[in-house]
C-alpha cells in the first residue's frame, strides 16, 4: 500500500486553478522532490498533502485512510510539516521550538515526561542542533533555524515529513547540510521524505522520483534518469540546456545554454 | 536575560506578595490616617474561625468603616479590573501577533461600555446566573465590535496592524459617541457620562465586586488552558495547524474568554484604556513570550499597575477625584506612540 495516493485533485485560489488533475501514489520510504518553475503548485501540493487547503476536487489518502477524516492531532503524528518561510519573531529558545513537535502526543492538561525529554534530545542531536539548544531562535543564523524547525518536525514522530523550499535562503554548505541530513533520516528510519525544491542539480542528487510540475499538472515523474531530460527541462522551464552526467557526483546534471 | 522554566512558580509567587501588600498598602493611603497592617487585621477578623485570634478594638469604628465598605472594595475591584485586561490584552496580542491589539484599542471595550448602557437606559433586567443584565449586555456589545472590528480590519487571512487600529479607534469612537448621546438624553449628568467613558473604580462597593468575582476569575483561568496553542500559533499559524493545533477553534475560544473578561470590568468600571497594552509589554520584555508566564505574570502586574493608576487617581489632586482612564492614558498614549514607532521600523 502506497504511503500517500491522490487522486484526481483540483484545486486553486479564489477563480484561479493552481492544481489541475492530478494523480499520483507514493511510497513508503521514499526521497520525492517536487520540482517545476515558480507557481507550477510545487508549495501547494505540499500544503494540500498537510491538509492545510481543502481540494475543490479529488481525495487523498494517507495510510490508506484519507486525510479529512484524520483527528488534527492523529495527522500531526504521521505528517509533519517545514514551512517555506519559518521566522520566528519570538524569543522562544531552541529547544522550547523543538519541544512544541511534542504536542500531538499530549493531551491537553497531560504534562511532558522522560520521554518526551528524550525524544526533544534526540531530536536536537539529529539535527546538530544541541549545542544551540538555550540560544533564542531570533538570535540564530537561517541555516540554524531551518535546523531547528526539522528537529521540531522529528520531535513529531512522523512518518512523513513534507518540505517546502527547506534550502531557498540557505548558503550553498548549509544547502547541502540540509540535504545530507534528510537523506540521512530516509534512510536510517525509512521516513518518506516528500520536498519541494527549485534546484534541479541538488534534486536529482538525492531524489529517489521526481515529479516535475508545470501549470499545476505533472508533466512527467519517475527517476531521476527518467525525468531530468533535455525534452522535459525546455518544455517546462522554455530554456535550451544541456543535461550531462556529473562526473564527481555521477549525478545527472544540467547546464543552461543560451548564456 | 529570560527566565528559566523552573523559577516561573517563584515569579509568580514573588509577583503574588507584592499584590497583597501593595493591596494593603494603597488601602490606606489617602485621606484618613490609617497602618497598612491594619487593612489585614480588619480583613481576618470578618474570616469566621480566625476572627476569633483576632481583635480591632483597638481600631476607630470609623477606621474600619472607611477600609472595609469604601476602600477595600474599590482596590480589589482595581485588581480585577487591571488583572482582566492585562490578561485580555496579553493574549490577544499573542492571537493576533500584533503588538498593538489591546482590549481598549480594537475596541472591545467601548462595544461593552455601549452594550452597558443600553441596558442602563432601556432598563433591562435579565439577570442570569448571577451576573447582571448590565455585564451581559456589555458581554453582547463587546462581542459584537469585536467582529465588526476584525473583518473589517482583515486582509485576506492577515489582520495588519494598521487596519486593525483605524478599524478599532473607528469604531470605538462611534460607539462611543452614540453613548454620550444616550446618556445625555436620559440622565442630563455630563459628569457621570465623563466618569463612564473614562472609567473610574469609585463608589463601587461589594456588590458588583462579588457579581463580576466568579465570572472574571474562571474565565482567567480557563485562559490558561491555552497557553501551548497560543505559543505554537507564535510560530506561524500554518505551522501550528500542521502540528494539530486546532487555530480557528483556538481564536474563537481565545476571543470569546478575553472578550467576556473585558466586557465583566467594562460593566463597572467604565472604559479604561491602555492597561492591557502596556502591561503585557513590559511582562514580555522582563519575562520573554511564553504564555505560560506571560499571561498570569501580566494579570498580576495588570492589578498593581491598576490599583497604583487609582491611587494617583484619588489623591494627585485631592480631596477631589480623577478618572482612573485619565491616569492610564497618560502612561498609555506616550507608550502607545513608542510602539507604533517601533513596529515602523
Amino acid at each position: 500500500m502506497a504511503t500517500i495516493e491522490v487522486k484526481d485533485l483540483y484545486f486553486g485560489y479564489k477563480d484561479e486553478k493552481v492544481i489541475d488533475g492530478v494523480s499520483f501514489e507514493i511510497e513508503k520510504g521514499n526521497l520525492v522532490s517536487l520540482i517545476g518553475p515558480n507557481g507550477s503548485g510545487k508549495s501547494t501540493m505540499i500544503k494540500l498533502l498537510n491538509n492545510l487547503y481543502t481540494p475543490w476536487e479529488g481525495k487523498i489518502f494517507v495510510e490508506g485512510k484519507e486525510i479529512n477524516s484524520f483527528r488534527k492531532k492523529e495527522l500531526a503524528r504521521k505528517i509533519a510539516l517545514v514551512p517555506q518561510n519559518s521566522s520566528i519573531n519570538y524569543d522562544f529558545t531552541v529547544e522550547e521550538i523543538v519541544r512544541m513537535g511534542r504536542y500531538p502526543h499530549k493531551k491537553r492538561f497531560q504534562r511532558e515526561d522522560e520521554e518526551d525529554h528524550e525524544i526533544v534530545e534526540k531530536a536536537m542531536k539529529d539535527t546538530n542542533t544541541y549545542e544551540l539548544r538555550d540560544k533564542a531562535v531570533t538570535e540564530i543564523s537561517g541555516g540554524e533555524l531551518q535546523r531547528v524547525i526539522i528537529a521540531k518536525a522529528l520531535a513529531q514522530k512522523p512518518s512523513i515529513i513534507l518540505l517546502d523550499e527547506p534550502t531557498s535562503h540557505l548558503d550553498l554548505n548549509h544547502q547541502i547540510e540540509i540535504l545530507n541530513l534528510l537523506r540521512k533520516l530516509n534512510k536510517e528510519k525509512n521516513t518518506t521524505i516528500i520536498v519541494a525544491i527549485h534546484d534541479i542539480n541538488l534534486a536529482t542528487m538525492y531524489s529517489d522520483e521526481i515529479f516535475m510540475l508545470s501549470g499545476g499538472k505533472i508533466v512527467d515523474r519517475g527517476s531521476p534518469e527518467k525525468v531530468i531530460t533535455k525534452r522535459n527541462i525546455e518544455f517546462v522551464y522554455n530554456l535550451p540546456v544541456a543535461v550531462h552526467r556529473n562526473k564527481y557526483t555521477n549525478s545527472l546534471s544540467i547546464t543552461p545554454l543560451n548564456v | 536575560m529570560k527566565i528559566n522554566k523552573k523559577r516561573y512558580g517563584m515569579v509568580l509567587l514573588g509577583l503574588s506578595a507584592i499584590l497583597i501588600l501593595s493591596i494593603g498598602f494603597f488601602s490606606v493611603l489617602g485621606t484618613a490616617d490609617i497602618r497598612s497592617i491594619d487593612v489585614f487585621r480588619i480583613v481576618l477578623s470578618k474570616i469566621p474561625i480566625i476572627k476569633r485570634h483576632i481583635s480591632i478594638e483597638d481600631l476607630p469604628a470609623s477606621h474600619e468603616a472607611i477600609i472595609w465598605t469604601i476602600r477595600l472594595p474599590r482596590v480589589l475591584l482595581g485588581v480585577l479590573v487591571g488583572a482582566s485586561l492585562s490578561m485580555a490584552g496579553a493574549a490577544f496580542q499573542g492571537l493576533f501577533k500584533n503588538p498593538m491589539a489591546d482590549p481598549y484599542v480594537i475596541g472591545i471595550s467601548s462595544g461593552a461600555a455601549f452594550g452597558a448602557t443600553i441596558a442602563i437606559v432601556l432598563g433591562i433586567n435579565i439577570s442570569f446566573l448571577n451576573i447582571s443584565t448590565i455585564s451581559i449586555f456589555a458581554f453582547i456589545g463587546a462581542l459584537g465590535a469585536v467582529f465588526i472590528v476584525i473583518n473589517i480590519a482583515r486582509v485576506s487571512h492577515k489582520i495588519p496592524t494598521t487596519t486593525l487600529l483605524l478599524a478599532g479607534i473607528a469604531t470605538s469612537q462611534f460607539l462611543t459617541a452614540i453613548m454620550s448621546l444616550f446618556m445625555v438624553m436620559n440622565s442630563k449628568d455630563l459628569a457621570k457620562i465623563v466618569y463612564w467613558t473614562m472609567g473610574t473604580l469609585a463608589g463601587k462597593g461589594w456588590k458588583p465586586l462579588v457579581s463580576i468575582s466568579i465570572p472574571s476569575i474562571t474565565s482567567m483561568i480557563i485562559m490558561n488552558f491555552f497557553v501551548k496553542d497560543l505559543n505554537i500559533m507564535l510560530t506561524g499559524e500554518e505551522s501550528a495547524q500542521s502540528m494539530g493545533v486546532d487555530v480557528e477553534k483556538v481564536k474563537i475560544y481565545v476571543l470569546v474568554l478575553g472578550t467576556f473578561m473585558v466586557s465583566m470590568s467594562v460593566s463597572i468600571s467604565g472604559i479604561i484604556g491602555f492597561v492591557g497594552l502596556i502591561i503585557p509589554h513590559m511582562v514580555r520584555i522582563v519575562l520573554g513570550a511564553d504564555h505560560k508566564i506571560l499571561l498570569p505574570a501580566s494579570a498580576l502586574v495588570g492589578g498593581i499597575f491598576m490599583i497604583f493608576a487609582d491611587l494617583v487617581a484619588r489623591t494627585v489632586i485631592s480631596p477631589m477625584e480623577l478618572p482612573v482612564g485619565i491616569i492610564t492614558a497618560l502612561f498609555g498614549g506616550p507608550f502607545f506612540l513608542y510602539l507604533l514607532r517601533a513596529s515602523k521600523r
